[in-house]
């Protein structure tokens, strides 16, 4: 809304009592959503109801777990390009009741201290569903404990049987598990669970969105806030067609019973693991909120995240790495130095260029403040006076012995006027796609530096 | 509470569909969908997304488990363009490697020898792609544009620098330009209309975005193509072309696929690895918006098959 739509509903009596000078300004803060409409205590009841409902983001977020926390919803856009997206889905591991307690123990061990690194990141997965696939309330509350003393992950609950669900909330509603799943059988019993414990509640109803709103709603009615909608997306055949219709209908028609993060399942009707991982794919990019994997392989599992990384990137703000030199594939002081730009991309190609030759280089980057070479030259960023100044900063005479910088071949024109503010220095015109350095390095890198 | 609606948009473009193949030739036909990848509810895919497999003219520097699912067929473009046959391409997509001025500058004469042994070799359409250097890829490709005349070929890569001679080549000797871009809607576009200004239908080109691969600016592309088959859903004809993602070769490229040594244990098992690498770029980009995808291991063309196959029968 607007700020002067907003400012229709507000008692236009200027009183103050909100902190701002007037009504309208109060309005047009609330618009830039920079207060908050409680802060007029004079708004009618029907006035307050309106505009907090208005407000209130088409997608909710939604918590799950306690200490480390699965945060999944809030998404404003269908397209990431038109902002950006904001929640990573969370990506759970089950782990079935039917499994030993042994064997279920050493993979949540596993699962809970996978980690691996990327781009400065540590990467890890989120969590794990709980499958009481047997039906016998022992067997799962086994591993419910087992989960409890070997995991500070959120959990999934998933049982159909209320009562051996409230078995499993008494050990762990501390922690906020997902309560898995209210059905169109159950979910009075199920809500009222999630009313007791207060923890978020899934919603499972796979028969059309129609009928999901209509469960969803009933169970909003009770009281329940924090829910996830299982629409039943669990194949290539079903599961962008759901999911884009439920998140069109919660972003372009505020349908409020959809406005929830919806759990995925690519395993259910996988060939194996790599089918189940490209549904999986599919599902961080269109467009799950928390997504149950049947399999857990550090080979799969980082590519997803990798991908989770990817497509959850703010295409807005020009990715950059820090300036400095990267030492890549261990050089020595009388291997190459090349140098380009900090804008991510470029870093990247250029650094995986050299990575998968295999030829031992330092990598020189400049900060142009996240622009591709063309871009960063034409802009006055990357030209002679600028890789100077870099080179002389990061001193890139302690790295190297042979004084000679490569430069991008796109920038070939600054050759010259680097020479001279370099003194001593023999500038090196590269390739210009990062594609063609393996074969430059390796075929004329060590002939032009002679 | 009132029946829910399900949002359907109403596009006024769809994608041009463009042939491959043909006289005489295996054909297939790209393109002709009129809503976004994968749903069903809103329009229709007259055509399956089509898989190409990648050849070279040369033995190829790649790692060694991707050789091993090739065995000897690396050393003759013939043989591997039958085996890439047997393992389910619908397109066989040939490199001329061994044309680029740092490899082994070969010319004209070797290109079109290579290109008329696969063209025996296979009745699949055949794409033909140069060393990607814009004069080397206009003496390798004139050249085997005269060969294949009628037959449709997928010649690339045409770019701002050598499109006249590729699009009056293609319009003289019945075939299809590959624009390439370097990531960027507008570059695309702009290429299009070029090539449109020289005479080439629309129907005769196909747009490669540029592909990163996982890690590698996947995300870039994947927006790239989002926005250019979002333009082309919304009427515009210059960005309606067909996408072609080049995921093996871009796939393959990085470390995460080629290493096997001297690696984190949290990377996993490298051919595992390597192939969820290379399908996943793939699986993106048809969600995306891709319309044909170059592979590398038979493996992950059996992955996207199944995948594809999956989604088509809505299952
Ligand atoms: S408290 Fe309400 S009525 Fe008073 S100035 Fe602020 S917005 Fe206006």
């Amino acid at each position: 809304m607007t700020g002067i739509e907003i400012y229709k509903y507000l008692p236009k009596t200027n009183c103050k009592k909100c902190g701002f000078p007037t009504c309208l300004a109060f309005a047009m803060k609330v618009a830039q959503k920079q207060a908050e409409i409680s802060l007029c205590p004079e708004l009618s009841p029907e006035s307050r109801q309106f505009l907090e409902e208005a407000s209130r983001p088409p997608i909710k977020l939604v918590s799950i777990g306690r200490d480390k926390k699965i945060e999944t919803g809030n998404e404003t856009v269908l397209f990431r390009h038109e902002k950006t997206f904001y929640h990573q889905p969370g990506l759970v591991i089950r782990i079935k009741d039917t499994e030993s307690p042994g064997d279920a123990a050493r993979r949540i061990r596993e699962v809970s201290s996978y980690s691996v690194q990327r781009v400065g990141l540590d990467l890890t997965l989120d969590g794990f569903a709980l499958d009481n696939e047997s039906g016998n309330p022992a067997s799962f509350l086994r591993l419910v404990e087992t989960a409890v003393n070997n995991t500070d992950m959120p959990l999934v609950l998933m049982s159909p049987d209320t009562a051996t669900m409230k078995l499993a909330l008494d050990k762990t509603a501390q922690n906020r598990p997902l309560i898995y799943s209210a059905t169109r059988d159950n979910w009075q019993d199920m809500a009222q669970l999630a009313l007791d414990y207060h923890c978020p509640l899934a919603v499972s109803e796979r028969e059309s969105p129609g009928n999901l709103a209509e469960l969803t709603e009933r169970v909003i009615q009770m009281g329940v806030e924090d829910i996830i909608t299982d629409p039943g997306a669990d194949s290539f055949g079903n599961s962008v067609d759901l999911l884009t219709q439920l998140r069109r209908l919660a972003i372009n028609k505020r349908c409020r019973p959809l406005g929830y993060p919806s759990i995925t399942f690519p395993g259910d009707h996988a060939s194996g693991p790599e089918d189940e991982a490209l549904l999986a794919a599919q599902q961080i990019a269109k467009y799950a909120g928390i997504i149950v994997l049947d399999h857990f392989y550090p080979g799969i599992v980082y590519p997803l995240l990798t991908l989770r990384l990817n497509i959850y990137t703010d295409p807005q703000k020009p990715v950059k790495v820090a300036a400095g030199i990267y030492p890549i594939n261990d050089p020595g002081n009388s291997d190459p130095l090349l140098v380009t730009t900090d804008f991510s991309l470029t870093y990247f190609s250029v650094a995986g260029e050299i990575q998968s030759c295999g030829f031992p280089s330092w990598l020189l980057i400049c900060d142009t403040g996240g622009l591709s070479v063309l871009t960063a030259w034409a802009a006055g960023k990357f030209n002679a006076r600028e890789i100077a100044k870099t080179a002389k900063q990061f001193g890139v005479n302690d790295y190297v012995n042979h004084n000679a910088l490569v430069i991008p071949g796109y920038v070939a024109v600054i050759k010259g006027a680097l020479e001279e503010e370099m003194a001593g220095w023999k500038i090196l015109v590269g390739p210009r796609e990062a594609m063609d350095i393996g074969n430059y390095l390796k075929r004329t890198w060590r002939e032009n530096v002679l | 509470m009132t029946p829910l609606q399900i949002p359907v948009e109403k596009w006024a473009g769809k994608v041009t569909e463009v042939k491959l193949g043909g006289n005489g030739r295996k054909d297939i036909t790209i393109g002709g969908e009129n809503t976004l990848p994968f749903l069903h509810f809103e329009g229709t895919f007259p055509h399956q997304p089509a898989l190409a497999i990648e050849i070279q003219d040369m033995e190829p520097d790649w790692p060694a488990d991707l050789l091993l699912s090739w065995g000897d067929a690396v050393k003759d473009p013939g043989q591997w363009a039958r085996k890439a046959a047997e393992y389910g391409a619908d397109i066989v997509a040939l490199r001329l490697r061994s044309a680029h001025p740092e490899v082994e500058n070969s010319g004209a004469e070797k290109a079109k020898r290579t290109v008329a042994s696969v063209l025996e070799a296979v009745d699949l359409p055949l794409i033909v792609l140069g060393p990607e250097v814009a004069e080397k890829d206009n003496e390798v490709l004139l050249a085997v544009s005269e060969i294949g005349r009628g037959q449709r070929l997928a010649l690339g890569n045409c770019t701002d620098k050598n499109y006249r001679a590729i699009a009056a080549s293609c319009l003289a000797n019945e075939h299809v330009a590959i624009a390439k871009a370097p990531t960027d809607v507008n570059l695309s576009k702009q290429l299009n209309m070029l090539l449109h200004e020289a005479g080439l239908p629309m129907s005769s080109v196909l747009t490669d975005p540029t592909t990163g691969a996982l890690g590698y600016g996947l995300e870039y592309t994947y927006s790239v193509v989002e926005r250019l088959r979002l333009s082309c859903l919304s009427g515009d004809e210059m960005t309606s072309t067909p996408i072609i993602c080049t995921v093996g070769e871009e796939s393959w490229k990085q470390k995460e696929s080629r290493s096997s040594q001297d690696i984190p244990e949290s990377w996993g098992a490298q051919e595992r690895r390597a192939i969820i690498w290379e399908s996943i770029t793939s699986a993106i980009l048809a969600t995306a918006g891709a319309d044909i995808v170059v592979l590398r291991h038979p493996r992950s063309v059996e992955l996207i098959k199944e995948m594809n196959g999956k989604w088509l029968s809505m299952t």
